[in-house]
């Protein structure tokens, strides 16, 4: 089968063996009322209210929505403006850890008899997807059609993120278990883990633990960014193809992250509901590169911290990989549920943008085929009806273009843009 | 702390430049350049540094005079006035020289807006320009190694081997024929053009299509006839512009499909310019008649994005 097309990034995947460490409790946690696709939550608790691990602090009527819990127990302190890397302000609530991590009372094992059941349980582990994008898991995992592909994106395509690969070394059979518990309420026949060769020893790990399940099958994929990307991960696997404006369920697949399966299997064995994750601390202003388990809301400050972060060298903090993470504003912002690395990066050589030179190498990079040099000649002339012509819509920010632009074009940041235009123009004309 | 920086991903970028891609073509005509001064002695020597002083003058100047910002580093310039040089013979006056280099870097390129823009190759259109209006210094060919002393010849001069027909194939391989500076020997071209394609710099597409379209219609032409097609394929300016010049990214299209069309369009009208025009030499008018096609090229090669759907009635 014809592969679709990527790049070729360095790894720099430096903490693939380094265990999850568990980060001393910081002195305040500042957890924001929306992490998730979807609408914010409204806090549920007041100042000074005491609040245990796992107690809901914030919920919503909204469908497309997911609880938000304590991750420390503790006093509330204060309930916030907190402005998110998107430009946005929500709401958050800030508690003072007692130091004591109690569990919440009201904590049972989630108990279901149908897939309903299943799904208004998981509605209220707050679960996303740990990826990056956060769609609920409750949403994910109840899709408008018959399904009969469930697979498990193992991929990890981002320079230097190592947190699912840790999660498999960590946690196989959880993760397996997970697998077997979704299939089952779903009714799904067969499942397919994708990984990157760049990860041997979480390969081994859950090839071993899956030998006996003919239902469940690992496989490697070449190293090639963006091979996470879902429909690019679809593709390879399956040889599905989810067309423009389609969704994976279309053509009878779910993607789901490992570490979000991890998760929902952890949950509906304990009950508790998503408090910590997992992120990859690394980059070149860090001193002790590790995986941390954090609760979330932890301020990245202490992360840095005790990652031993050089601040004179730090240039750009970001949250997520190099290829897609986003810029942090401060080190005051707190861990959320999508965020799977920071990586402090001192200064990058500073590059001036030329001319296009039509070398073409945007339009190899492009895993959809897209012509991005030609959608930025369109967008600069403002032509919706050319830039629909090319397809932007297409086009899922994996930013491969601006990596290979030689003349360091910001392609996919007007593609960006574009969508953004595009959106404006449609709303606009109704 | 310092403050933080906040830009849009990516955040790590490749390491190929404009500039890189562009020493990279100037590291590949070494080979030639050597060759030049091995046939031609130190005066081919003193083309080639003339045309780069000259190119990158004219550009500099220009980028001053239209108030635009300085583009004379990213190499583009330079590279134009080596290949201008290796189209010309030793013999040319170098104020002819000059007015090639005008031609193609102040005209061709930098009137219709510089690096990126211009429709036609600048160095091809300057040697055609030069060829119809200087026709008797741009062919006066002198037979290799014929210098008397290191910048003066004597008056042998000899007719180029698309026009005499008698060459040695080894001797049009090697390169030690009359030509123009860069493209006798056709050993040094191949050498430069297999290094840009390892170097993932040109597209192997355009000069397979280009040289393979050109050995199959003189294989037909003659008959069958291996030696006419060898011939054909050593002597002129074929490797040169297969490889250097119908690679250029600006003037030629951007998808495979494109470069495919390209080469074969490049490689029927070198033939036919050969076999039935007025000129022996039929690879420059080649690729600037494709050059001006391009854009159409490009229209009709447009990717098939994965996953699009083309919806019905519409043009796409």
């Amino acid at each position: 089968m014809r592969r679709l097309h990527g790049v070729r990034l360095p790894h720099y995947k430096q903490t693939s063996d380094m265990p999850f460490e568990t980060l001393p409790l910081p002195e305040k946690v500042v957890i924001p009322m929306s992490m998730h696709m979807g609408k914010p939550c409204t806090p549920t608790v007041k100042p000074k209210q005491t609040v245990a691990v796992g107690e809901c602090i914030g919920t919503s009527d909204a469908p497309f929505s997911a609880d938000i819990h304590a991750s420390v127990s503790g006093t509330v302190q204060a309930v916030t403006d907190l402005r998110l890397m998107n430009g946005t302000v929500c709401k958050a609530v800030e508690i003072e850890p007692d130091g004591l991590q109690t569990p919440f009372a009201g904590l049972t094992v989630p108990a279901y008899g149908s897939r309903e059941e299943f799904l208004t349980a998981l509605r209220r582990s707050g679960g996303v997807g740990m990826g990056g994008a956060g769609l609920p898991t409750h949403i994910k995992l109840n899709p408008p059609k018959k399904i009969d592909f469930l697979l498990i994106n193992a991929a990890e395509c981002e320079p230097y993120i190592t947190a699912d690969d840790r999660t498999m070394q960590e946690k196989p059979l959880t993760i397996l278990k997970g697998i077997r518990r979704i299939m089952q309420v779903l009714d799904i026949p067969e499942c397919a883990i994708g990984v990157e060769e760049n990860k041997p020893d979480a390969m081994k790990i859950i090839s071993e633990a899956a030998e006996k399940d003919p239902a469940i099958t690992l496989v490697p994929l070449p190293p090639v960014y963006p091979q996470g990307a879902e429909k690019v991960l679809i593709y390879h696997i399956t040889g599905r193809t989810v067309e423009e404006g389609k969704l994976p369920a279309d053509c009878g697949v779910i993607v789901m992250n490992v570490s979000s399966i991890a998760f929902v299997e952890e949950y509906f064995s304990t009950g508790m509901p998503l408090v910590n994750r997992g992120l990859t601390v690394d980059g070149d202003c860090i001193g002790k590169r590790c995986s941390l388990n954090v609760p979330i809301g932890t301020p990245i400050r202490n992360v840095l911290d005790y990652a031993q972060c050089d601040y004179e060298k730090l240039d750009r903090l970001i949250s997520g990989g190099p290829m897609m993470g986003q810029c942090l504003p401060g080190t005051d912002y707190p861990v959320t549920k999508t965020m799977n690395a920071v990586l402090a990066l001192s200064e990058a050589e500073k590059r001036r943008t030329t001319a296009c030179i039509r070398c073409g190498r945007c339009i190899q990079a492009c895993p959809h085929r897209l012509m991005p040099t030609e959608l930025e000649k369109a967008y600069q002339k403002r032509d919706v009806a050319r830039l629909e012509e090319l397809k932007l819509q297409l086009c899922m920010l994996c930013r491969c273009c601006s990596y290979v632009c030689p003349a360091n074009r910001p392609l996919a940041e007007t593609n960006g843009l574009a969508k953004a235009f595009v959106r404006q123009q449609k709303e606009a004309a109704k | 702390m310092k403050l933080l920086r906040v830009t849009p991903s990516p955040h790590i970028r490749d390491n190929m430049t404009t500039q890189k891609i562009m020493l990279c073509v100037i590291a590949a005509l070494v080979p030639s350049a050597v060759a030049a001064v091995i046939h031609f002695g130190w005066l081919a020597l003193l083309m080639m540094v003339f045309c780069v002083v000259c190119s990158v003058a004219f550009e500099g100047l220009c980028r001053i005079i239209m108030k635009r910002e300085q583009t004379i580093r990213d190499g583009s310039a330079a590279l134009t006035g080596l290949l201008l040089a290796m189209n010309l013979p030793v013999t040319l006056p170098l104020w002819e020289a000059a007015l090639g280099c005008f031609i193609a870097i102040v005209v061709v390129k930098q009137l219709f807006g510089g690096l990126g823009q211009n429709f036609a190759n600048p160095a091809i259109a300057a040697r055609i320009i030069l060829m119809l209006s200087l026709t008797g210094d741009m062919t006066n060919w002198i037979q290799p190694r014929t210098a008397v002393s290191d910048f003066s010849y004597d008056a042998v001069s000899s007719a180029t081997p698309l026009v005499s027909g008698t060459a040695n194939i080894m001797d049009l391989f090697w390169g030690s024929t009359g030509g123009c500076l860069g493209e006798t020997c056709a050993a040094a071209l191949l050498f430069g053009g297999i290094f840009l394609i390892g170097m993932g710099i040109i597209s192997p597409v355009t000069p397979f299509a280009y040289i393979g379209t050109m050995a199959v219609c003189t294989l037909i032409y003659s008959g069958g006839d291996v030696h006419f097609m060898l011939y054909h394929l050593l002597a002129g300016g074929l490797m040169l512009g297969a490889f250097f010049m119908a690679t250029d990214y600006v003037t030629t299209p951007i998808t495979w499909q494109g470069k495919l069309i390209f080469g074969v369009g490049c490689g029927i009208l070198t033939f036919l310019i050969r076999a039935f025009g007025n000129y022996p030499e039929g690879v420059s008018f080649s690729i600037l008649l494709m050059n001006i096609l391009t854009p159409y090229i490009d229209k009709f090669t447009m990717t098939k994005p994965f996953g699009g759907i083309r919806k019905a009635g519409s043009k796409a």
